[in-house]
């Protein structure tokens, strides 16, 4: 079944009848980050009133990956399980060369982990279930149908206009949270620059219904027999709903493209019949561009308003949950007077570090997939030749290289002795705990894990000592036969040592909050 | 410098020959195809990133 659209209702703002007090935070746009940013805050109990122009989600699959992390980053909001158990689950990518299978990919080879490595769910879903989150928090005022249309800021706050269906009005907020997509309009009203990179290239996408086996796998074709000189994408979505991506090349004309009597001969050579429904379609170049400070003053930029990707490696909308992630705790802290501001600055670096991660490997993936006509061609097609007669050469078959959380520079201390996987900067690894899972004892508030030791107890942060099973071993200890952990309450390692230090451990928790 | 810039292949003489017979035959955008592939299989046997970057540096000495 095709997704029933309903949509929301609009009430009449307070603001439109007399002035409302000053609000911590309002959040402009209801998309996947806007209500993730919303939840994140009222986890922390800061209330927020979030503005949309619109009053129905998201039109189309649109973002259909999202990663462990961001499961995990949803399953803190509470709509992590539930989108679980209506999605795809999958892990394994195959990749072809004309009709050949030339590399394959597990992305979760190792068991112990809450969220599989990666879910397809249409992202109208996703909305769907935050809004319906969103609705339920009392400190989540969620206004549709309400335009921004001005901001203006000064030191103090800002002030952000509205149009509503019966007029306008004003409010003003300490921080503004813009998460109003690739095309921002609160970065145009500012005008501010976003850099980077349009690649000539178009690629179809659609979404149609049909009953069909095909396994819960990605399957990317390059120069494929029902497509001959391009690329093609098949992915599967929960209710037979299935993605198809189509490389038509620069010379394409969009609107002729979108046509369904021009889509459905294309898809017909892909699923080799015609019993399927076309349910959506688009037709998109890719961009690769970033702003150079997601934070401007009392503005704060987050998700695609901050940093677009080129698709193929799930990116977009799981890079927008990670600044969520990142931003939610430090912007509570500033709110609340227990940090500076200056701490809005470590989101900026650390975010700022994973949209250029983020940026290199899709531009690279693109390069790969849509190489230019000379070297470029030579280069990739030999890769592909090569790569159906030597194994060593398929690690540089790029159909997207997909999203995994970065590690944030500048963490500390650390210790080599301790395992990689678990180093500072990086999420803390999960592990099966009890009944449950280490993540869930996570985040919220700063955390010191004591494995293989006993820490007393130390100001500002909650002690927790896990059970020693082989899988935390690994993870946490390694060869060490103890270890303390610092973990921030975004689930990210802030610090570890192979001994007890409460100094050094109260001091990485000052360092954390920028007090 | 990591690469190695001085000979240190033996009979250096009867590989250039072995790698101008491999090419014996082909047109120019099948030479071109396979030196890519040369590369690519070079490369990978090479393992040592500062050394493949040193070379690149040298093969693009006084080139365009």
């Amino acid at each position: 079944m095709p997704y029933d659209y309903q949509p929301f209702p609009y009430t009449t703002p307070p603001g439109l009848t007399s002035p409302e007090p000053r609000h911590k935070a309002v959040i402009a746009g209801a998309g996947p980050i806007g209500l993730a940013m919303a939840l994140e805050l009222a986890n922390y109990g800061v209330p927020s009133v979030v503005l949309d122009d619109n009053n129905v989600v998201s039109v189309g699959s649109r973002a259909i990956c999202w990663s462990k992390r961001s499961l995990e980053i949803l399953d803190r909001l509470g709509v992590g399980e539930k989108s679980v158990a209506k999605g795809v689950t999958w892990k394994v990518g195959r990749t072809y060369h004309r009709d050949a299978e030339v590399f394959n990919f597990d992305l979760q080879p190792e068991e112990g982990h809450k969220m599989p490595a990666f879910v397809n769910l249409q992202q109208y879903y996703v909305e769907e279930y935050l809004v319906e989150a969103a609705q339920a928090n009392g400190l989540i005022d969620l206004r549709f149908k309400n335009k921004v249309t001005n901001i203006r800021q000064n030191e103090d706050c800002a002030t952000i206009e509205i149009e509503t269906p019966d007029g306008t009005y004003h409010l003003e907020a300490d921080y503004l949270i813009a998460c109003d997509g690739a095309k921002s309009p609160i970065r145009e009203m500012i005008g501010l620059d976003f850099k980077g990179e349009l690649f000539e290239e178009r690629f179809l996408i659609a979404d149609i219904e049909m009953q069909a086996e095909f396994p819960s796998e990605r399957r990317f074709w390059f120069e494929p027999v029902f497509h001959p000189g391009q690329s093609a994408l098949l992915h599967k979505q929960p209710d037979n709903i299935y993605r198809i991506d189509l490389q038509l090349g620069w010379d394409a004309n969009p609107e002729e493209e979108k046509k369904p009597e021009n889509v459905i001969p294309r898809i017909e050579k892909v699923v080799g019949h015609s019993k399927f429904k076309l349910d959506w379609v688009s037709v998109y170049t890719f961009q690769c561009r970033r702003l150079d400070s997601f934070v401007q003053g009392r503005v704060i930029f987050a998700g695609d308003s901050a940093h677009i990707v080129s698709p193929f490696g799930a990116r977009g909308g799981n890079g927008g949950l990670q600044d969520v992630d990142a931003l939610g705790w430090r912007l509570a802290a500033v709110l609340d007077g227990r940090s500076p501001p200056a701490i809005l600055g470590d989101y900026d670096s650390e975010r700022g570090h994973g949209a250029d991660e983020n940026i290199l490997n899709s531009a690279r993936a693109t390069k790969f997939m849509t190489p230019a006509d000379g070297i470029e061609r030579l280069f990739r097609d030999q890769v592909l030749a090569l790569a159906a007669k030597a194994p060593f050469a398929r690690a540089w078959v790029n159909s997207g290289r997909l999203s995994v959380p970065c590690v944030y520079p500048g963490a500390g201390p650390d210790d080599p002795a301790l395992p990689k996987v678990s180093r500072p900067g990086s999420v803390a690894p999960d592990a099966p705990l009890g009944n449950g899972w280490l993540i869930d004892r996570l985040g919220g508030e700063v955390m010191v894990l004591a494995f293989g030791c006993g820490v007393s107890d130390i100001g500002g942060a909650t002690v927790i000592k896990p059970e020693l099973t082989d899988l935390i071993r690994d993870r946490y200890l390694g060869d060490a036969t103890a270890a303390v952990y610092l973990i921030r309450p975004d689930q990210v390692v802030a610090a570890r040592w192979p001994y007890v230090d409460p100094a050094a451990i109260t001091k990485a928790i000052a360092r954390l909050w920028r007090q | 410098m990591a690469l190695i810039d001085t000979t240190n292949l033996a009979d250096h003489d009867g590989f250039y020959a072995e790698l101008l017979a491999t090419h014996q035959g082909l047109s120019e955008m099948q030479s071109q195809a396979l030196n890519a592939q040369l590369i690519l299989i070079l490369a990978n046997h090479i393992g040592n990133r500062q050394v493949l970057s040193e070379a690149l540096k040298l093969a693009r000495q006084n080139i365009g």
